[in-house]
């Protein structure tokens, strides 16, 4: 029988934010596959090294050695010569699924545009694991992807990292234990969703106004919180009879009362969700940054940074990573600035943390081209940038990014074996991926029809047309 | 009719400086398919290339490139863009390529866009130093089955830098449809009743004006129709009407080309494709693939690129590099960036030939991979400063520890 105690302490434990069980949990199950012996490989390791001529053995879906070491006799040998091997591509900036194709209104699920703070929402909940647009990504190379919210609100909602393995559910492609995304918004795309319906915010200073005073509440929803857990903390803590204190504790001191939203704002004050900022301008970027300090949270990551070359060394000195198109700009006013060196000057002082985004369903599929078009540009503009720095943008920033470094990201030891064969060296337009591997497990090959996932909604399509 | 724009040249000097007479040596002309270890020289004088030999280096010329082997190439098409029709995508009072809410309620073919083109679009030398020296102005689908007409532009800085026919521009895919009384029906149903007032006296016009119908004439004697449409249906429905009507037709977006590539090709019926739409992103384009091209050119028909920017409309060349990655013949998609386009939308010449218009580029490799750049782009015989808004932002920008603040770097 359970004792009042037991009941009443795994109730708190059932209130509290924090120790809120996993709702939505992933159901994604590593798959099982044979050890797999890479040889006579270029690798690029995905965080700074290349090795030629290199092999790479995978076992339990997980890298076990680069280089040489033990391999078991029921491993499945590839022949790797001329062909190039890097971790699995990792897009931080994705609207697959939210907004999926085929494009029509009733899929437009990616801006909850009701209002400028909607931190309640999260985007798996918009995910369709039918768009077509995962199965192109993964023939692209891409293993692991932040699905989004769109940029209408100051606050859009939570992001979630994603396997890209086809599947019924989000769940099943939900990345374990990875951190939620918060998706924040700066500039002209609230204050003109919201300045059109003459409301607030219409301005940019509006736009500040309205996270602060998101902040302030959900500083306050921290404290709340934070007291509510301290005081049952103290009462479990008394000596005498903690049971019966803990007990008296949990019926007098009434928990704050749960707010979705606030939950997802407290979470990033914690450091438990990492912060998205779609940004372009420079001086945008430092307001934001200056607010981050005034309340003491973190931008991981800003989005879009078109101007991000002006500010390159603050973002570096700051720990911000930077997820920039290669060469997007005119579009709007605020993307006017944008230059094709953009990846490259985020990419060059100490600290820089350049990622390649596509926020594309076109770009997902070839975000080594995107990279190669960066790389390019940085050469011709005397830096020195070599393919196994650049493909850091891809990859291993990438999974900073995500809060997911430890897992995926690079060929390291005991990391998941996310990773794609090329036909050659990645950063080319004729560049192909010719394997995709998943936790070890073999996800696409090119030209094998048995391991080209097809959605759907694609199936039976056009029936009678043959190429 | 545009003669006198044909007829009229004006360069400016921003950008472009001229030289009387320019010998490139050492180019591969891959154009050619000639093999890269043999290297001819080209001679411009005027403007024009006036020689292409394995060795002229005793021609005196009055400047010298020496191409150490790059390729060299006509200066290539950017595509169906609005360049020098719009400077800012959200910023509504620079965007001039598109009719929507006319109050008339008519249909307008004579509606012409190149009476807006500003040549001094920050966009045009950004295109243009990244080696491409002209574009097909569009007229982009607005509320109105037929949304006007454009034609080629040299991106040489010229304010009436035009050449070539009038370029008609008539959408028949679902969005126009769903524009017009909500079925693409109406598209042909409208086209249909506007071209039957082609016959009809001035005074007793419905639809167009008697402007309107001076256009249409003018573009169905000697001009071109493009037809954006996607779904195989409708691109079927699209040579019914051109050959009723007699009219040069190009379908312009052509995601399920190749599923009648035969008819396409009887018809010949060139198709201008964007290579990397391989996404069923509307009920038009379920049958959308990346060999696309390829299938078309190995039906015989005649493909065309572009990638549907304004702003980044260099992205074309990775565009079309990627055809080339999923089958088309490096030469054609050469072919379809440099003489074709000209060819078929009546422009100059454009061919590494002697008596060609001399619009060059120097490229540092592949012209069509990512790897590579324009490393010089020549038009109209002069060499170009290379220099744009971006590249300016870039010199402001690179220097690591500037003295005074970047606003005292004016490049």
């Amino acid at each position: 029988m359970l004792s009042a105690f037991r009941i009443l302490a795994s109730l708190a434990l059932f209130i509290a934010p924090i120790a809120l069980a996993d709702v939505f949990p992933s159901t994604y199950a590593t798959p099982s596959a044979n050890p797999l012996l890479f040889q006579n490989a270029t690798i690029l390791t995905g965080d700074g090294e290349r090795l030629d001529n290199a092999s790479l053995y995978v076992s339990n879906g997980r890298i076990e050695w680069i280089g040489a070491g033990t391999v078991t006799p029921d491993a499945t040998v590839v022949d790797a010569a001329g062909k190039w091997i890097t971790p699995g591509l990792i897009d931080v900036h994705s609207h697959l699924g939210v907004y999926p194709s085929p494009g029509v209104a009733a899929h437009s699920d990616g801006n909850e545009a009701t209002a400028p703070v909607t931190a309640e929402v999260w985007a798996e909940h918009s995910i369709w694991p039918q768009d077509p647009g995962f199965t192109r990504a993964l023939a692209g190379g891409v293993t692991t992807m932040q699905i989004l919210p769109g940029s209408a609100n100051l606050f859009g909602g939570r992001g979630v990292t994603l396997k890209n393995v086809p599947s019924i559910s989000y769940q099943a492609m939900k990345f374990p234990n990875a951190p939620h995304g918060l998706k924040m918004a700066c500039g002209e795309n609230p204050k003109r969703v919201y300045g059109n319906r003459n409301q607030a915010p219409s301005t940019r200073m509006g736009n500040v106004a309205a996270y602060r005073n998101a902040w302030i509440k959900a500083q306050r929803y921290v404290d709340d919180w934070d007291r509510y857990e301290r005081a049952i903390a103290e009462a479990a803590a008394k000596k005498d009879d903690s049971s019966t204190s803990m007990a008296s504790a949990l019926l007098t001191t009434t928990p704050p009362k749960r707010d979705l939203e606030l939950e997802t704002l407290a979470g990033a004050l914690r450091g438990e969700i990492l912060v998205h900022m779609h940004c372009y301008r420079a001086d945008e970027m430092l307001t934001i940054l200056d607010m981050a300090q005034e309340f003491g949270y973190r931008v991981g990551t800003f989005h879009h940074g078109v101007e991000a070359y002006k500010i390159a060394d603050q973002l570096a000195a700051e720990g911000v990573c930077g997820a920039l198109w290669a060469d997007w700009w005119g579009f709007k006013i605020e993307a006017y600035d944008g230059i094709q060196e953009n990846i490259a000057l985020v990419d060059r002082p100490n600290g820089g943390c350049a990622i390649v985004h596509s926020d594309s369903s076109e770009g997902i599929q070839r975000l080594n081209q995107e990279a190669a078009k960066a790389m390019l540009r940085g050469n011709r503009a005397g830096l020195s940038i070599q393919p196994e720095r650049a493909i850091r943008w891809i990859t291993s920033n990438a999974a900073k990014s995500l809060g997911i470094d430890d897992q995926t990201g690079s060929l390291k030891p005991g990391l998941m074996a996310d990773l794609v064969l090329w036909n050659q060296d990645p950063f080319s337009v004729y560049a192909k991926a010719l394997q995709v591997y998943i936790d070890g497990s073999l996800s696409y090959e090119q030209g094998n029809p048995d391991l080209n996932p097809q959605s759907d909604f694609e199936l039976g399509q056009l029936m009678g047309v043959t190429p | 009719m545009r003669n006198l724009f044909l007829s009229v040249v004006l360069l400016l000097s921003s950008g472009i400086t001229s030289a009387e007479s320019l010998l490139i040596a050492n180019a591969s002309l891959i154009e050619r398919g000639s093999s890269s270890d043999v290297t001819h020289d080209i001679l411009i004088s005027d403007g024009v290339i006036s020689r292409i030999a394995e060795d002229l280096t005793e021609t005196p010329a009055d400047n010298v490139i020496d191409a150490a082997g790059r390729p060299v190439t006509s200066a290539f098409f950017a595509g169906i863009t609005a360049l020098g029709l719009t400077e800012i995508g959200m910023v509504s009072d620079t965007v001039d390529s598109q009719l929507m809410d006319l109050y008339t309620g008519l249909i307008h073919p004579e509606f012409d866009v190149r009476d807006a083109f500003n040549p001094h679009s920050s966009a045009i030398p950004v295109t243009r130093i990244e080696g491409f020296g002209y574009t097909l102005l569009a007229a982009s689908p607005g509320d109105r089955p037929l949304s006007g007409h454009g034609s080629l532009v040299r991106l040489d800085g010229g304010y009436n830098s035009f050449e070539g026919v009038p370029v008609m521009y008539a959408n028949v895919d679902g969005a126009a449809g769903d524009k017009l009384g909500g079925s693409r029906a109406a598209s042909w149903m409208l086209l249909n009743a506007i071209f039957a007032e082609l016959t009809t006296p001035d005074k007793d016009l419905k639809l167009i004006t008697p402007q309107g119908k001076s256009a249409l004439l003018a573009a169905k004697k000697n001009g071109i129709f493009i037809f954006r449409a996607h779904r195989a249906s409708d691109i079927v429905r699209v040579l019914a009407f051109a050959s009723e009507y007699n009219l040069q037709a190009v379908i312009s977006g052509g995601q399920e080309a190749w599923i009648v590539r035969q008819p396409l090709a009887r018809a010949k019926v060139p198709v201008i494709i964007n290579a990397l739409d391989n996404l069923p992103q509307s009920f038009d384009a379920l049958g959308a693939r990346l060999d696309n091209a390829a299938l078309l050119h190995e039906a015989g028909v005649t493909v065309l690129f572009t990638s549907g920017e304004t702003h980044n409309a260099r992205k074309l060349r990775q565009v079309v590099g990627n055809a080339v990655a999923h089958g088309l013949p490096h030469k054609t998609a050469l072919a379809a960036m440099t003489s074709l386009p000209a060819s078929l939308f009546g422009g100059i010449e454009r061919s590494l030939q002697s008596g060609s218009r001399a619009d060059l580029v120097i490229w540092s490799g592949d012209p069509l991979d990512v790897t590579s750049a324009a490393d010089s782009v020549i038009i109209g015989g002069a060499l170009d400063t290379m220099q744009s808004r971006q590249t300016k932002l870039l010199q402001r920008y690179l220097p690591e520890e500037p003295n005074k603040g970047r606003a005292y770097i004016n490049p």
